[in-house]
């Protein structure tokens, strides 16, 4: 059911919305984390939502992240639908304990009995100069975890929807939103309450010669580098995953076939990235269509630089999708 | 702040009504037996590596019969007592410990969930259960345990620290068992009694003698009460003692003598309050021996019922991963089932 209405608003606004929905639909949903209450939240992600709905539906808790993610489990454990937030991904990291041994175990090792409705919501990625640790991109540590979700959206129009899956699902859901969206996006968003289904990759530029693979933070860098390939002729199929797990692998090995060439577009550090996992997946079911070598455009083996000048070498910019479409196009 | 150590047994007086003290010993002699029985399948091959509780009984039965019906229990890995005190059947918890996927789902009725294996990670979580209870309505109380190892964990500290915040209904039972496996408290910890630390976190701390069942029960009753009421969180710190290896893996002679082991073996919980029941002349030999005739008996039944749990199939691997199997776990089940892996179907 989407809305007639539509304006333009930013990631920002767009998740705002979602969650002000979700909590308007949802007396069981709860949204918390650090500074989301007064403050709305360090990115205003969550302004308004505390006035609106109450201190008790949405609400600050102590500076403590492994807290916050056993505090969303028990929650979901009794019966709620946890929406917490962590104020950066790379903040993730003391959560680990939680997150590996139990987010996504609970559902199994309780053989069905406990189900965890939770959704971790985080800022993730490059691209604005943000201190040390706050522009990790750690999705494949949390696609490496059996039985969580995770969602990466590249624009306001699709996290809206998407989001609103995510807080329906019986499932752990991670929604990693690229910082350097969260104002840097802006799109039509439907009014009113919609979902976009979770599991589903779609084809965000239809083209013939080679086909370009990411998500979140990467489409906008992959669109560009179409753009400017267009202008040379070279027509360029781009995939957007937005949902790495469960990861939609008919669309990816589908758009991979049409082309006969890959390139996988990530952010976080290069070896043991899910791009890698997608150039495995295009190995496994797609060899025989490959007309050159699987190419990854990726972040360095190193940590990503605090340094705001040289930040940009690391993270993939169009030019750098540019030259890998260049290698798998002249192989 | 001054701690007393709680202690009612080897006294005069008879604080419990004889239903009550007859209902803890019954608990605890029943989960004594089925640890005992436990062990021995254990050496037979018939169980998996078992966490032993004996000589703790009356830290967890206390706890288990000072809640109500309602309330929930979010245990560590030696919680058997706690866990058959709470309603947990015995061919269930057989179950769990051969590592069975029937021993896996506890039933509905029981409000008890799995043992947790890492360490702490089970305290925020129960901060949650507690406070889920006051959304919906409804006013039950979390009981949580751990043991002396388990308070040097951050998770430990963040929980106490929430349900503090949060004024969450909540029962942190540390059962200072003096071992994290070979590592004794004293190298643990420079506080005397871990209750101390509940007063940084801004809650009651009890010290209780954790093999005198009256003083647990009794305080873990006062601390259901005021949870209840909506006084928030305490923590009851049972002083205690495992008689048994911290696995059936583990050897203590490595790490601590025999003479310290028959000392607290003198205290063992069990006996100290039949002794304290035949004094007041609410047992006696034949009784015990009905009692443990009827325990034998309802230990047969429950091993024959879990003794008929069918073999588990390989694709249970793959289900319960998520509410609905998705593509990898479809692949993967159907593979299983007959009777391959998923890379020999491509």
């Amino acid at each position: 059911m989407v809305a007639e209405k539509a304006r333009v608003l930013n990631l920002v606004q767009a998740i705002n919305e979602a969650l002000d929905l979700a909590l308007a639909r949802d007396e069981r949903v709860l949204v918390f984390g650090e500074d989301v209450g007064r403050l709305g939240g360090v990115f205003r992600v969550t302004e308004g939502l505390q006035a609106k709905y109450g201190e008790g539906r949405v609400f600050d808790t102590p500076l403590a992240e492994s807290g916050i993610l056993g505090l969303a489990i028990g929650l979901a454990m009794g019966g709620m639908r946890s929406v917490a937030e962590i104020q950066f991904a790379g903040f993730l990291y003391p959560a680990l304990d939680q997150i590996l041994s139990h987010l996504g175990r609970w559902r199994h090792r309780s053989r069905g009995r406990v189900g965890l409705p939770v959704v971790v919501r985080a800022p993730y990625g490059g691209g604005v100069h943000t201190p040390e640790q706050h522009a990790d991109s750690p999705e494949a540590l949390l696609a490496h975890t059996p039985g969580v979700k995770v969602v990466i959206p590249s624009s306001p129009e699709r996290a809206k929807g998407l989001l609103l899956s995510a807080i329906e699902d019986e499932d752990p859901v991670f929604f990693l939103e690229a910082i350097k969206l969260y104002r840097g996006a802006r799109a039509e968003v439907p009014e009113g309450y919609y979902t976009l289904p979770l599991g589903r990759a779609r084809v965000v530029r239809e083209g013939k010669h080679a086909t370009l693979i990411g998500y979140g933070g990467m489409v906008e860098v992959m669109l560009e580098a179409a753009e400017v390939a267009a202008r040379e002729g070279v027509e360029v199929l781009v995939v957007d995953l937005e949902t790495l797990v469960p990861l939609d692998e008919d669309t990816l090995l589908e758009a991979v076939r049409e082309t006969g060439r890959a390139v996988v577009v990530y952010e976080a550090m290069r070896t043991g990235g899910f791009g890698a996992e997608i150039a495995a997946r295009i190995a496994e079911g797609a060899i025989d269509y490959l007309q050159a070598p699987v190419v990854r455009v990726a972040g360095y083996d190193a940590p990503y630089p605090p340094f705001s000048a040289i930040e940009h070498h690391y993270r993939p910019s169009a030019k750098r999708v540019l030259a890998a479409l260049r290698r798998v196009l002249t192989h | 702040m001054k701690l007393k150590v709680v202690q009612y047994l080897d006294k005069e007086e008879f604080p419990l009504s004889e239903g009550e003290a007859l209902a803890l010993y019954r608990a605890m002699r029943r989960a004594r037996f089925f640890d005992e029985k436990a062990l021995l399948l254990q050496r037979q091959g018939r169980l998996g590596v078992y966490a032993p509780f004996m000589g703790q009984e009356a830290a967890q039965v206390g706890v288990a019969l000072a809640l109500g019906d309602r309330d929930w229990v979010v245990p560590s890995y030696r919680e058997s007592a706690l866990l058959l005190a709470r309603g947990l059947p015995i061919h269930v918890l057989i179950l769990y410990w051969r590592a069975h996927p029937a021993g896996w789902r506890f039933p509905e009725g029981v409000r008890a969930v799995n043992p947790y294996i890492p360490i702490a990670t089970q305290i925020p979580q129960a901060v949650g259960l507690a406070l889920a209870g006051r959304y919906r309505g409804e006013d039950w109380v979390v009981a949580t345990s751990i043991g002396d190892g388990g308070t040097s964990e951050g998770d430990f500290h963040e929980g106490l620290n929430f349900a503090a915040v949060f004024h969450a209904p909540v029962i942190f039972l540390v059962q200072n068992n003096q071992y994290a496996i070979s590592v004794p408290r004293a190298k643990q910890m420079r506080v005397d009694y871990i209750a101390r630390r509940a007063e940084g976190y801004g809650m009651p701390g009890v010290v209780v003698d954790g093999n005198d069942a009256f003083a647990v029960y009794l305080e873990a009753k006062k601390a259901v009460e005021r949870a209840r009421k909506g006084e928030g969180p305490t923590l009851l710190e049972a002083l205690t003692y495992r008689l048994a290896p911290h696995t059936t893996s583990d050897d203590p002679s490595r790490y601590r003598t025999r003479e310290e082991e028959e000392a607290w073996r003198s205290k063992d919980p069990i006996l100290r309050l039949r002794k304290a029941l035949e004094a007041a002349g609410l047992w006696d030999g034949d009784l015990e021996e009905a009692l443990l005739r009827e325990l034998e008996e309802e230990f047969a039944r429950e091993l024959a019922l879990a003794d008929q749990a069918p073999e588990p199939t390989p694709e249970v691997i793959v289900e319960h991963v998520y509410a609905r199997l998705g593509l990898d776990q479809r692949r993967a089940w159907e593979a299983l089932r007959r009777g391959k892996h998923v890379e020999e179907l491509w």
